[in-house]
């Protein structure tokens, strides 16, 4: 079982923007029987107050909160208190984009938006890239699990290079926590399979044709390609290797 | 007196403190996160947090994101 920060989780989390109704929201995460759910933090009159947050209370569902769309470090660490004293969790999903086109991690500001966080009473899991180096240090300033994208948010690229997920989750000894460019199943499996302790998928599942049956097929690849994970896949070959025995053929 | 909350201009009657402006604001204050001129200010302060001219007030809840 995974787990963050002495907290045992399902290793399928799920964000749930795009999501067009608290109904949805509600089927969703019945199919999806997600570890967590991440909600971002807005101005109330952008979004109304309470209904998301209520259904997901009811729900019995634990909430991560995140500083999506933040561009600095000031500004994610202003994000993550209020969201603390809005949501009652210190747990936050640290975002710090780089600039707004390629919603890419801005590692810098990341790595000091974390040091700070995490020294205020945070327990911080950074959205970052498949860097490992930039991994250790994010562990190095106390980050309970790394987060390392896959492909851009929102671009359903799957695992754009598998080598760099390998290399985190190699660089650090936290749970590595895919997060970004899972499209479908086979990704969020793969994602398992290459070591990865946990999912998390969004877009994937908000903005399927059917966002309810791509939320369980989410869920059971994840719970697949951990399977395989711990089953041990073969090594790859250069050439056949027949797995039927070659003696006692016919007419041989 | 002029103040701003949630980047957008307000007018509100001088000695009015946090909790009033929120009546208006997010009438169902669970939930909900307020800072002050860049830093948060705790639930538990709104009624003792006086106002000022040139204030700006953030008032943020969870919604849907990833």
């Amino acid at each position: 079982m995974l787990e963050v920060a002495g907290v045992q989780l399902a290793p399928m989390w799920l964000g749930t923007g795009g999501l067009t109704s608290l109904e949805t929201v509600r089927r969703v995460v019945d199919a999806a029987r997600p570890g967590l759910v991440t909600v971002s933090v807005r101005r109330t009159s952008d979004t109304g107050t309470g209904s998301l947050l209520a259904t997901l209370r009811e729900l019995g569902i634990r909430v991560l909160p995140n500083t999506a769309g933040c561009l600095g470090a000031q500004e994610a660490v202003l994000t993550a208190e209020l969201a603390r004293e809005a949501l009652g969790t210190d747990w936050v999903k640290l975002e710090v984009i780089g600039d707004e086109l390629s919603l890419l991690p801005d590692v810098l500001e990341l790595v000091e938006a974390a040091e700070t966080l995490v020294a205020r009473g945070f327990t911080v899991l950074p959205y970052t890239t498949g860097d490992p180096v930039v991994a250790r240090r994010l562990v190095d300033v106390g980050c309970a699990a790394v987060m390392p994208l896959g492909s851009p948010i929102g671009s359903g690229r799957g695992i754009a290079d598998p080598h760099t997920i390998e290399a985190v989750r190699a660089a650090v000894d936290v749970p590595v926590v895919l997060d970004a460019g899972i499209g479908t199943a086979s990704e969020a499996a793969h994602a398992m399979e290459l070591g990865c302790d946990a999912v998390l998928v969004a877009t994937a599942v908000t903005r399927a044709e059917d966002p309810v049956a791509m939320a369980r097929a989410m869920r059971l690849a994840v719970e697949s390609g951990g399977l395989a994970r711990r089953a041990g896949r073969i090594p790859r070959r250069e050439m056949a290797r027949a797995s039927s025995p070659m003696r006692g053929r016919v007419g041989r | 007196m002029r103040l701003s909350v949630n980047g957008r201009p307000h007018e509100l009657p001088d000695g009015i403190a946090l909790t009033g402006l929120l009546e208006t604001v997010a009438p169902d204050p669970r939930g909900v996160a307020v800072a002050l001129n860049g830093s948060v200010v705790r639930a538990a302060e709104w009624p003792a947090t006086p106002l000022r001219e040139g204030d700006m007030v953030e008032v943020v809840t969870a919604h849907q994101g990833g």
